[in-house]
């Protein structure tokens, strides 16, 4: 089969497109991490005392991580420790922006999300999408913000909820994912700088899909943001995030915190498309991704639903997961996550049965190339009071050349005996019979691979909101495909 | 012995000491060895009773075994033991061949060794030839690697006496071959470290049953360590069949070698015990092997059943199949963590492993861990686990033809564990474990009671 | 020795030798299809009847050694599996291959779509192949729910084999390879993949089939018979020929064979 290792060579030594550095004037806060950064960074957003004590806090909570060493080490990944006092904590772009004009906004930034495909100005932008732009450390610009307030939908930066909605940020923000969670949570609730914030009122289904885009672009910057989703009762939101950062030696790091929380009847659609650079053909930078996704399902019969394709990153340390507590509540997770080169990810997801006849369907597809090292890590947990509650895992990993890894460790802890739990799980390469099969129909090898692995991923992929699927689609293409489309 | 205030780990590695300071224990060079080493591994390890971070023991706590200060069977009382046990207690038919042990001591009067072909050995360590000892020095402590294992550790601390059975090639050997372990535990608290070498030779063909029985009711402390070696072209099953008292503590390191095509089987049921866990590790260390490992528990109670399987495929065209099913009522709890890793260049593996546990009642609880470390592309993994109550509509459809539902439910709790039972190759042991599995569930399920 | 219309045959196979694995399971093959014909290749289990149709095909398991393998006048050996395929030879396969996630209706598109392309011709959008297969599917009487699923995913023996009866309807190829396409499959479905292929045969196509029994030649007609044993043609004739091995068995042959070679 030489034709199919051409095809696994050039899936490993795909280039990343999105790789170039937007020339634009930063303020930037010097290197390291201490309690005068943090004290920066809530005085640069003049935030209120509270949200300074809750900084500072997690600061505290932080500091007391990294003197025991207690830097998490429990999932299958190697690199070097990463030097807290090397990052930058806050960089943003100079100019001030006023949100009601995009004009004032730096053309360099206007052509970089140009470059990456989300438009920002009002005549091309996406049909029925609200794009929240975050460019390093801070929101750039909102779009339809107005149309979506007519129908009380709070769709803005974290930072401008704080100003405006200080009672909900107070109520919900580190209530899913609290600051003494996770080594990495406790950082990011002390240095966040910007995130999306998205408020959907009782009974309102939002019209649009909501959109966030993240770019890091400052050399040696960490992006630290943080998301913030509640869904009233009987409302519905879909969302949806995609990620980029230019082509850099170093690593840079990347740790988000996303809360999600849906009330009685209500559901909240979360889609990311993850695009972070991987790093190069020989391994080398890349972005460190370690991120903390957690929706509740507080309201009886609610749903949460995760879809991730991950594609990008050097390092992918995410476990989006949801707490099932209202009863008759769904939680969901689809993944894609796609790793060549020298790129690993250890993700997967944790689903919590509190309440009664809740129910969770995983469905998580790896696919390694090259050098690379994929797990899945999961847990389904069901409590003593889950009665009647379900799941079903499936999760498959696909391998693409003789280097590379492909791992599984599911957790299943059931503690009820109405509860009913199935697991699958499959290993495998694209076998010499589909490719033959396909190409006795006149598909060429390189296609046959990329057909295979798109049916592979299917499942995944039409979870996805029409438009992201096809991007998805184009994406897994592009990180596989040598030249034929 | 015990003194109040000295640590668990102390109190075993006193008694050690003492024992070989008085030159109790065999005097063998190799094993000297391996005692000394041990005996410092274990003081460095302590038992595994850490639960931040602790993976391999996530899910089952031994610190009840670190508290209770267990005591070697003082030999006085096997007098009287002798005196009450006339019979071998175990599952094979009275005319097989059988080792037994009585709280650690060899018991010839109960043991059979007769009719075996030329140059196969079945004694126990003591009457092992020099050249027996020669045998047994190049393989014994070789697969079972007490670094890093706690209990593997203590057990060769004491490295004594123990089974040991070698079978040339070119030899097969029709009836099992069984390895009895009775604890009494008629004194309070006493430990036993059982120790199993088995070689076959290259394109043999034999059937070992280790069986572990006790008294019911007392409180005693296993912890054996085994080691298979199954040479190119052999063939062995692999039986071990526990049914210890219900407040004792058991722990098996079960370590098995498997050649060039060669097929190994192995069948772990688990009845008694008050904590079991089982370490089984087996290494494919040639092509084409293939190797079944099942296993079957049954508890209730606050009875706790950990099963601890690694299959590693370091080497390519090699075939694992593992079926663990487990029937949990009460409150007791059952682990399962199945690891299959596959080497870099290890192609054409075929892996696959389940595990499926039945909850009869909501206070039991599972924990199923299967998972795959993956390191070549040519490979077919699977993996496959289920928990759960029994099926209400296959319930509801028996009784919709007029079964009731007591014999309804047992019917379908027998029809769960018969594809494991089934499994069992040797027809007297199949009946045995299928008869105990029985008489065991009528009681759970209250038939004719 | 056999007639060549136009002047060209559309398969011609010259002392082939084959092997997989290293062991040699074609020894020394010869066989020309003229376009047209219907050739019924019959032989024994392991007589390489499978064999010859992977390597047709280009099957990557299967290495010709030596002879020569002529499609078209163009020679197969060292040829892409695809680029046969988009030439026009088609393999209807025994035991079609699943690929979970993927469309029957998508895959068959991409198919064709290569096919064309390699032709120049105009590729089909969506709704002008929908249209096209619709007027393919009834030539198998397949259920048309069926192309929405999975290739061959959860199909029954049947459907699978009157699925790829289908796609030959599609590829429209110059020369198909049947490789047992009556295997596990009850009367019924037997009449209507036998139909299938009837309503496929011209004067300008050929058709290799491939088979143990006599069974579907009762349906199918060949025009000649070869019987295929221990990686050779030992045997040709008409459609007779078939019934013998039906009456006789394939032993029978391979003694007579034997007595041939003691008294010649």
């Amino acid at each position: 089969m030489t034709a199919s290792n051409q095809v696994v060579k050039d899936v490993a030594a795909q280039e990343y497109k999105y790789g170039f550095v937007t020339d634009v004037e930063s303020e930037v806060a010097p290197p390291g991490l201490s309690e005068e950064t943090v004290r920066f960074i809530s005085a640069k957003k003049n935030e209120p005392e509270w949200m300074l004590e809750g900084r500072l806090k997690a600061y505290k909570y932080f500091t007391t991580l990294v003197d025991k060493e207690q830097v998490p080490d429990w999932a299958h990944l190697r690199y070097s420790p990463i030097n807290f006092q090397d990052i930058i904590y806050y960089s943003a772009p100079k100019q001030k922006v006023s949100l009601e004009n995009l004009d004032q906004v730096d053309p360099e930034i206007l052509k970089t999300y140009e470059r990456l495909g989300i438009p920002l100005q009002e005549q091309k932008r996406l049909a029925g999408v609200a794009v929240d732009a975050v460019f390093d450390s801070v929101s750039i610009a909102t779009t339809f913000q107005a149309e979506l307030a007519k129908k009380g939908i709070i769709f803005c930066s974290m930072s401008e909820a704080v100003q405006n909605h200080p009672e909900l940020v107070k109520k919900y923000l580190g209530s899913v994912v609290p600051y003494t969670d996770n080594f990495f949570a406790a950082l990011n609730a002390a240095v966040f700088s910007d995130g999306s914030f998205c408020y959907i009122p009782k009974g309102v289904r939002c019209p649009m899909e909501l959109t966030t885009y993240f770019r890091i672009n400052t050399e040696g910057s960490g992006q630290f943001e943080r998301t913030l989703i509640i869904a009233e009762e009987s409302s519905y939101v879909s969302y949806l995030e995609g990620c980029s950062a230019p082509m850099r030696d170093e690593n840079q790091l990347h740790a988000a915190v996303v809360e999600l929380i849906t009330e009685e009847n209500a559901e909240i659609k979360y889609s990311t498309i993850q695009n972070w650079y991987p790093g190069d053909e020989q391994g080398k930078g890349g972005i460190y991704n370690f991120v903390t996704k957690r929706g509740k399902c507080a309201g009886k019969n609610s749903k949460i639903s995760w879809t991730q394709v991950e594609t990008g990153s050097a390092i992918t340390w995410k476990y989006p997961s949801v707490i099932l507590q209202g009863d008759n509540s769904i939680g969901e997770f689809y993944s894609v996550a796609l790793t060549k080169g020298y790129q690993q990810a250890d993700t997967g997801t944790k689903m919590t049965h509190i309440g009664k006849n809740t129910r969770s369907t995983i469905i998580a597809k790896g696919i390694s190339a090259g050098h690379a090292n994929n797990t899945y890590r999961g847990l389904v947990r069901v409590n003593p009071k889950a009665v009647n509650s379900w799941n079903f895992t499936q999760c498959d990993s696909l391998l693409l050349g003789d280097q590379c890894g492909a791992h599984t460790t599911p957790y299943v802890e059931v503690k009820n005996n109405s509860s009913h739990l199935e697991h699958e799980a499959f290993t495998s390469k694209v076998s010499e019979a589909q490719i033959f099969y396909c190409n006795q129909r006149g598909i060429s090898t390189e296609e046959a691979h990329s057909v295979i692995i798109n049916g592979f991923c299917k499942e995944v992929f039409k979870q996805l909101p029409l438009e992201f699927a096809v991007e998805a689609t184009r994406l897994l293409e592009m990180n596989l495909e040598g030249t034929v489309g | 012995m015990t003194q109040i205030g000295v640590k668990p780990e102390e109190s075993y590695l006193n008694i050690s000491e003492h024992l070989e300071s008085t030159a109790s224990l065999n005097d063998s060079v190799h094993f000297k060895g391996l005692r000394n080493k041990a005996r410092k591994c274990f003081q460095e390890l302590g038992f595994p009773v850490e639960r931040r971070g602790n993976e391999e023991w996530k899910y089952t706590d031994v610190s009840p075994i670190a508290k209770i200060p267990f005591e070697m069977p003082d030999l006085r009382h096997q007098q009287f033991v002798r005196g009450i046990v006339s019979t071998p207690v175990g599952f094979g038919k009275s005319h097989w061949n059988k080792l037994v042990f009585v709280d650690g001591q060899y018991e010839e009067k109960l043991s059979v060794v007769k009719d075996l072909p030329d140059n196969v050995l079945v004694k126990d360590f003591n009457k092992a030839s020099k050249g027996d000892y020669d045998l047994i020095g190049k393989h014994l402590g070789n697969y079972a690697d007490f670094h890093g294992n706690a209990f593997n550790a203590l057990n060769t601390s004491f490295l004594d006496n123990g089974a040991f059975i070698s079978i040339p090639n070119e030899v097969v050997i029709n009836d099992p071959i069984e390895i009895i372990f009775m604890t009494t535990g008629l004194e309070q608290d006493t430990f036993i470290q059982p120790r199993i070498l088995v070689l076959v030779g290259d394109n043999s063909k034999v059937a070992i049953v280790e069986s572990y029985v006790g008294i019911e009711d007392t409180r005693y402390f296993n912890n054996s360590v085994t080691e298979l070696v199954v040479g190119n072209g052999a063939n062995l099953e692999y039986y071990k069949i526990q049914t210890q008292s219900r407040k004792s503590f058991h722990i098996t390191n079960t370590e098995i070698i498997v050649g060039k095509d060669s097929t190994f089987s192995s069948m772990n049921i688990d009845l008694g015990g008050k904590l079991v866990r089982n370490n089984l590790n087996l290494l494919t260390n040639a092509e084409g092997s293939y190797s079944v490992l099942n296993g079957l528990y049954l508890v209730n109670g606050t009875q706790h059943v950990d099963n601890q399987v690694i299959i590693d495929h370091a080497k390519p065209h090699t075939t694992s199949r593992e079926l663990y099913k487990g029937i949990l009522d009460g409150k007791s709890k059952s682990v399962f963590h199945g690891s299959i890793i596959v080497r870099e260049g290890a192609y054409k593996v075929n892996a696959n492993q389940v595990d499926k546990n039945l909850l009869l009642s909501d206070k039991a609880e599972a924990y199923t861990k299967p998972a795959f470390w993956v390191y070549c592309d040519d490979v077919l993994c699977g993996h496959g686990a289920a928990c759960g109550q029994m099926d209400e509509n296959a319930l509801f459809y028996l009784r919709s033809r007029g079964i009731d539902e007591l014999s309804a439910r047992s019917l379908l709790t027998l029809a769960f564990v018969s594809e494991v039972i089934d499994s069992i190759g040797n027809e007297h042991l199949r009946e045995q474990i299928n008869d105990m599995v029985h008489s065991r569930l009528e009681d759970w399920l209250g038939i004719f009671s | 020795m056999d007639k060549v219309k136009n002047g060209k045959s559309m398969l011609n196979i010259t002392d082939l030798h084959a092997s997989i694995g290293g062991t040699e399971i074609l020894k020394g093959l010869n066989l020309t299809v003229n376009p047209g014909e219907v050739h019924a290749i019959m032989g024994p289990n392991g007589s390489g009847k499978s064999t010859l149709a992977y390597l047709l095909s280009g099957h990557p398991s299967y290495e010709a050694t030596s002879g020569e393998m002529l499609f078209d006048g163009q020679d197969l050996v060292n040829m892409l599996p695809e680029d046969r395929a988009r030439l026009g030879l088609f393999l209807c396969f025994q035991h079609p291959t699943e690929v979970p996630g993927v469309r029957m209706d998508h895959f068959m598109r991409a198919g064709l779509n290569s096919v064309l392309r390699s032709k120049s011709l105009d590729e089909m959008d969506v709704l002008k192949f929908d249209k096209f297969l619709n007027s393919k599917v009834d030539i198998v009487e397949m259920d048309r729910n069926l192309v929405k699923r999975s290739v061959n995913e959860g199909f029954s023996g049947g459907e699978k084999k009157r699925n790829e009866i289908l796609q030959m309807a599609i590829f429209d190829p110059k020369l198909s390879i049947l490789d047992e396409p009556d295997s596990g499959l009850d009367v019924d479905a037997l009449r209507i993949v036998a139909n299938g292929i009837n309503q496929l045969r011209s004067e300008e196509k050929s058709i290799i089939l491939v088979t143990h029994y006599q069974r579907i030649l009762n349906y199918v007609v060949p025009d000649k018979v070869h019987i295929l044993i221990n990686g050779r043609i030992v045997k040709s004739g008409g459609k007779e020929l078939a019934l013998e091995i039906e009456t006789n068995g394939y032993d029978n042959i391979e003694q007579s064979l034997a007595n041939d070679q003691h008294s010649g």
